[in-house]
């Protein structure tokens, strides 16, 4: 994927970071303590130790064995997310997942950009994590790996970003491109605001305490 | 409304003859539904109910107990207010910055932003993961954690959603739902660079992944140079240990950066060369833009201020003196200057910064002001950090960053805060800009 944008996109925000005063000239090249002169509390942490944390990066490093159809999913959908996320998943006490394609560019000041999985969310290796660590909120962290992946299947087959036969495990996954990947742009802030209207905007919609 | 049933009458003999203002409740509006009254309560949350003597310097009072831990007094109502979220597991509540004294939020009274809910953790069986691209990676108990050399910080904590219904149209009617988010403690822990040096940073490293122990699993990346050269590995709040809702045992602090990046009930952290882009860093705490682009990584909460008195849901008793007091702050360094504006922004005078004044931690201001009773005043604190950035009026930053329509911007409303004092004393939110 655009592993080369990607880098240049998280240099750039960190040089940002840099700019704006996170700097420490002193650390910035740190190389940590050899050791030698360290304080030595803790243990060494093991591969068995870390084997049930989970993080991948959106290039698909990380992503754990395993793999899920759209039909699996569907399955699980219905049994462990359709309470809150709704039969046509599109919401109710957890977020709407599809739609909303089109409404990010939004002139209309009635209605709000739809933030979708389906319309917002840049990786696919995020909804990946984000199921793996905290769904279903009752529940969390008791998904397997193929449960993921085939709830991945089914939720991005619903908005039509995979097909509705399609298998995904950590190479197609990461493989997938989301409708909203380049949705995104470092920090311009701090900003250089207009000037003060000279004439107060006033708007008193509230009405006072009773 | 909250004090409805406590009133402001000196004859009650509970000293509050101090509080100038009878404040109302946080009362939200429209679909936050309307919080629930203190009034049936025979005491507010936090002390204990006592029998009151006509004359308290006729008798003794209550014998000290052998072991205690404290709590307020039974006349005290101030009390975070939730706000009414689908689910009270993912939900905020708010602090009552109305009724807030100086700089520092009582741990009890501190903002609570949690997605699964609040964790209860044993300390004995915590432990604090350091891996990734590292030399040596290390596991650590609480007990190893407390080991190493530490330090203690007085920093403000704002969420970035802080204000988040105000953008349209004022909203919730006080200072606790329009700025309830931001809180300050004196935070106690270990320099996270300390740690990272222990372990061995790579060179290639750019990213730290920062992971929560509680149901949510919370992550967020933070670029190195942010990790080395101010966060907090904190186990300790205004003295204590954390609160559980503060991420007990053990939290990051990441001094000036967004709320949700504090990652509380912290247990991994992990060394990249790249960031996660895990679900609170794109699909969540990012800023759109009227043309679809949505700005990332937006870390620094921008100078803010407010005043926290007179503010809404107030009532000016009387015409007369009343002293304009509110909270200055800035994640980017330290509160230089607050003018203040009684007259919707035409004029504005410098307010006296109140002694700490110290960098990413509110700042109290004061100004003296006589109400004469017969105009009406619009209220404004506008302030400047020593970066030189001037706090922006709402307008500006409409300007900038759009609505996008309702609830279209979220995150990151640090605008003038206007409040409206009416000829009959109501104090009311408005936007004035």
């Amino acid at each position: 994927m655009s592993t080369t944008t990607e880098r240049a996109f998280a240099a750039a925000v960190a040089a940002a970071a840099l700019l704006v005063g996170c700097a420490s000239p002193q650390r910035a090249e740190s190389t940590g303590s050899d050791g030698a002169q360290g304080y030595g509390f803790g243990q060494p942490a093991t591969a068995a130790d870390l084997a049930r944390f989970y993080s991948s990066l959106p290039d698909g490093r990380d992503l754990p064995g395993g793999s899920g159809t759209v039909a699996q999913g569907k399955v699980l959908y219905e049994a462990q997310c359709v309470a809150c996320h709704g039969d046509n998943l599109q919401g109710g006490l957890g977020d709407r997942l599809i739609g909303g394609r089109g409404t990010l560019v939004n002139a209309d000041p009635s209605k709000a950009p739809v933030k979708t999985v389906e319309s917002y969310w840049p990786y696919a290796t995020t909804l990946f994590d984000y199921i793996k660590r905290a769904m279903p909120l009752t529940a969390p962290d008791s998904l397997s790996n193929d449960e993921v992946y085939a709830l991945c299947a089914y939720i991005l087959s619903r908005a039509d970003v995979v097909g509705a036969g399609a298998t995904l495990d950590a190479k197609s996954l990461a493989a997938v491109r989301m409708p909203n990947r380049d949705g995104f742009i470092p920090d311009p802030r701090p900003e250089n605001f207009p000037p003060v209207a000279q004439s107060p905007h006033e708007n008193k919609a509230i009405a006072p305490p009773k | 409304m909250k004090h409805d049933d406590f009133p402001d009458d000196a004859g009650s003999g509970v000293g509050r003859d101090r509080r100038r203002f009878i404040a109302g409740g946080l009362g939200l509006a429209g679909a936050a539904a309307s919080l629930p009254l203190a009034g049936h309560a025979a005491v507010a949350p936090g002390a204990i109910e006592r029998p009151v003597p006509d004359d308290p310097a006729k008798a003794p009072g209550y014998p000290l107990e052998d072991e205690s831990y404290g709590a307020r007094s039974q006349f005290e109502t101030e009390v975070r207010q939730r706000y009414k979220t689908a689910t009270p597991l993912s939900s905020w509540t708010f602090t009552p910055l109305q009724d807030s004294l100086g700089i520092v939020t009582p741990s009890g009274l501190f903002f609570e932003r949690s997605h699964a809910g609040t964790a209860v953790i044993d300390p004995r069986r915590h432990t604090l993961y350091v891996h990734g691209l590292v030399a040596r990676p290390r596991k650590y108990s609480m007990r190893d954690v407390r080991r190493f050399p530490s330090i203690s910080r007085l920093l403000f904590l704002e969420c970035s959603g802080n204000g988040l219904t105000e953008w349209s149209k004022p909203t919730l009617p006080t200072v606790q739902g329009t700025h309830g988010l931001t809180s300050t403690a004196e935070w106690t822990g270990v320099p996270l660079s300390t740690v990272l040096d222990e372990v061995g940073v790579r060179s290639n490293a750019r990213w730290l992944l920062a992971e929560g122990g509680d149901g949510a699993a919370m992550t967020r990346s933070i670029p190195m140079e942010k990790a080395m050269k101010d966060c907090i590995l904190a186990y300790g709040q205004n003295g204590e240990a954390l609160r559980p809702e503060q991420g007990y045992p053990l939290r990051l602090l990441v001094p000036g950066f967004e709320g949700n990046m504090n990652i509380k009930w912290l247990r991994r952290l992990e060394v990249s060369d790249a960031p996660f882009m895990t679900r609170e860093e794109t699909s969540k705490y990012t800023d759109i833009r009227p043309d679809g682009k949505a700005v990332q990584f937006s870390f620094e909460m921008e100078a803010k201020s407010v005043i926290t008195s007179p503010s809404g849901g107030m009532q000016l008793e009387a015409p007369g003196f009343h002293e304009i007091t509110g909270l200055a702050w800035s994640g980017r360094g330290t509160i230089r200057r607050v003018d203040v504006s009684v007259d919707g922004g035409s004029s504005w005078r410098e307010a006296a910064l109140q002694q700490p004044v110290l960098p990413i931690c509110h700042t109290r201001f004061r100004m003296p002001w006589r109400w004469d009773g017969k105009t009406a005043a619009v209220l404004q604190s506008r302030c400047v950090d020593d970066t030189g950035y001037v706090q922006p009026t709402l307008g500006q930053v409409i300007a900038l960053r759009g609505l996008n329509g309702p609830l279209g911007s979220i995150y990151h409303l640090n605008a003038i805060q206007s409040w409206q004092v009416g000829r009959d004393g109501k104090v009311i939110n408005v936007h004035h800009y």
